[in-house]
């Protein structure tokens, strides 16, 4: 699935390269001489080649794109993909959590739920929302609003990026757990279209508190897993620096978890990322959760749970076909 | 066993614990087998031989619980004779052709002497019909992979089938690594599996004992209409050293422990190991249908 030759650069340096081109090709800005318009195209030309060589990147590449600082938030994709968005804050039972940001909001003329996990776009933003790391408030404000998404019959999309729930002393004591549990329980059970989309980072139960969905869409970059690459190489090998290995055989890229059965649509990025051009991965991605609400729209609600219920009740259940896989 | 090399056996243990303290290592593992017959407690360092353990159920006389494996937490709680697996037929699977989890799980099987971190059985409890779930930290640290969460689930379903109260003992180290995503998607499996249960009206106990943490406990485990507690488990989602790196200074004395989550709202009670079984039945007696 994914080409690892050695010699191919990756991404990151890729985009270091990119980036110092783009600079010498501004402070060229308008070529006057024939020698800049000739050094203009030049370095066009390499950045065309740079960009290409980004095409098939490595598992390590993907987690890179998946956590990159200029990949769009869901604050972004609230503002371009929805209109008339209405924030609700709060979890009604101890404080707000800017770390899921939510609301209600209108998708093509119809009322829906909107809740994602946030990445602050700077320091302040960040330390506010722990890095996109919900705490237990947050996941009981993002069931508060998926409760009251049933009770008035929208479909909710949730928009995930997150390296997991917060692991900090507090978020313990209020119940991370529980919080958790609590989501994953009442969200099979919902009895409206959920769709979840997975933009950067899926990391672990923090990550599936909202995703218990009818349908799941990955981003191409996008990731998922049970834990951090950096983690699972730290636990399992007691070696941190052998994350590159820990992406390739955790299974995380978007292609990997279709092929699982864990994503079901996955959507293209522009060559680089999606920070590249984010108005194609909006364009696109409105077009995929348009036509996964369509399908799902004349399915009555206790359909709507019980086709959920059964894509979650099928993971891990041995084909007696295959179960020779471990036995020897 | 004559007297005089278990003497010697002590002044071993003795000279062990002064060497332990000059190198002043203040975390220790949870049980440390010095020899098959005696085992130091962690807490108080009091050296116990196996027929002392087994006569207190493998509790210290300074209340220290130690982790005990599945088959003899069943055979504890359960009315004698009644006990029947339901399973274990379901067996671990190797999803991601993870570099050598085939041989790993070979391994667990032989030492642990278990099929899977779980056992999950039907019977009686003081005569009351029950399905019960014992999760086992000798095999794979009790880590939830699919057959787990399957096991778990099929549990569940069974209760709520037979209208039987549903009484899990939770113990695991967080998520089987090696099974990477579908190990998480058992949370969501097992957690949509409990609120069933729960929507048709059927009692769940969940008993947390040490460790819960992880996976488990961000799903069935925090789902039960009565929760209880082993004295001094380690319960919680985040492990404490994952979080003493995040806020960077040490976590205070008895954090996520049993009596902790109780403090916190987590836990009903909790109850010693030798009145877990008396304490069921009441539940039980206190559920009964008419
Ligand atoms: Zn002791």
């Amino acid at each position: 699935m994914s080409d690892q030759t050695t010699s191919k650069p990756s991404v990151r340096d890729l985009e270091t390269r990119i980036n110092h081109l783009d600079k010498r090709i501004q402070d060229i800005g308008d070529p006057i001489t024939p020698a800049e318009v000739i050094q203009l195209r030049q370095f066009k030309r390499d950045r065309q080649e740079l960009l290409r060589l980004c095409g098939h990147p490595t598992p390590a590449d993907r987690v890179y794109l998946a956590r990159h600082a200029g990949r769009p938030s869901v604050v972004d994709y609230v503002d371009h993909l929805f209109t008339d968005f209405f924030e609700q804050r709060g979890d009604r039972l101890f404080r707000e959590d800017p770390s899921i940001y939510g609301g209600i909001a209108m998708f093509d003329e119809h009322p829906v739920t909107v809740i994602g996990t946030r990445k602050g776009k700077n320091l302040q933003e960040n330390l506010a929302c722990h890095f996109g790391m919900p705490c237990p408030e947050g996941y009981r404000k993002a069931r508060r609003l998926m409760r009251q998404a049933e009770k008035f019959k929208r479909p909710i999309i949730t928009f995930v990026d997150t390296a997991g729930a917060y692991p900090g002393q507090e978020a313990e004591e209020n119940g991370q757990g529980e919080a958790i549990a609590r989501n994953l329980a009442e969200m099979s059970h919902l009895r409206v279209p959920i769709i979840a989309v997975f933009t950067g980072e899926g990391g672990s139960g923090g990550a599936l508190a909202l995703g218990v969905a009818n349908r799941l869409i990955m981003l191409e970059n996008a990731i998922y897993s049970i834990l951090s690459p950096e983690g699972f190489a730290s636990i399992l090998w007691k070696d941190a620096s052998r994350s590159d290995e820990a992406c390739s055989v955790m299974k995380l890229t978007a292609q990997d978890l279709y092929h699982l059965k864990v994503a079901d649509e996955i959507v293209k990025e522009p060559l680089g990322g999606a920070h590249r051009d984010p108005d194609a991965v909006y364009h696109d991605l409105r077009r995929a959760i348009r036509e996964n609400l369509r399908a799902l729209s004349h399915l009555s609600g206790t359909e709507l749970a019980n086709r959920r219920m059964a894509k979650f009740r099928a993971y891990g259940v041995v084909d007696p076909k295959n179960s020779k896989n471990i036995e020897s | 066993m004559s007297s005089n090399p278990f003497q010697k056996r002590r002044e071993e243990i003795f000279n062990l614990k002064a060497l332990r303290e000059r190198r002043s290592i203040t975390t220790m593992p949870d049980a440390i087998p010095i020899q098959q017959k005696t085992t130091i407690c962690p807490k108080c360092h009091h050296a116990l031989t196996l027929d002392e353990l087994e006569e207190n159920l493998h509790v210290c006389r300074c209340g220290y619980h130690f982790p005990i494996g599945s088959h003899y937490r069943l055979q504890l709680t359960m009315d004698p004779g009644t006990i029947r697996e339901i399973g274990k037929s379901v067996k671990p699977f190797d999803w991601l052709h993870f570099p050598g989890y085939p041989e790993k799980l070979k391994a667990q099987r032989k030492k642990s002497g278990s099929t899977e971190g779980v056992s999950t059985v039907r019977g009686k409890i003081g005569g009351y019909s029950v399905v019960v779930a014992a999760m086992d930290t000798r095999f794979f640290m009790g880590s939830m992979g699919s057959a787990v969460g399957e096991r778990i689930t099929q549990a569940i379903e069974l209760a709520e089938r037979k209208k039987w109260p549903l009484i899990i003992f939770c113990a695991s180290g967080g998520a089987r690594m090696q099974e990477g995503i579908i190990s998480l998607m058992q949370m969501a499996k097992t957690s949509a599996a409990m609120e069933r249960l729960s929507r048709k009206g059927i009692l769940s106990v969940m008993v947390l004992t040490h460790p819960t943490t992880g996976g488990v406990t961000a799903s069935f485990a925090m789902l039960g209409d009565i929760t209880l507690a082993e004295p001094g488990a380690l319960i919680g989602f985040a492990g404490p050293r994952v979080i003493e790196q995040t806020i960077g200074e040490k976590l205070p004395e008895g954090f996520q422990r049993s009596e902790f989550q109780m403090e916190h709202g987590f836990v009903d009670q909790i109850v010693p190991r030798g009145d877990m079984r008396k304490t069921l039945i009441q539940l039980l007696r206190l559920h009964a249908r008419s």
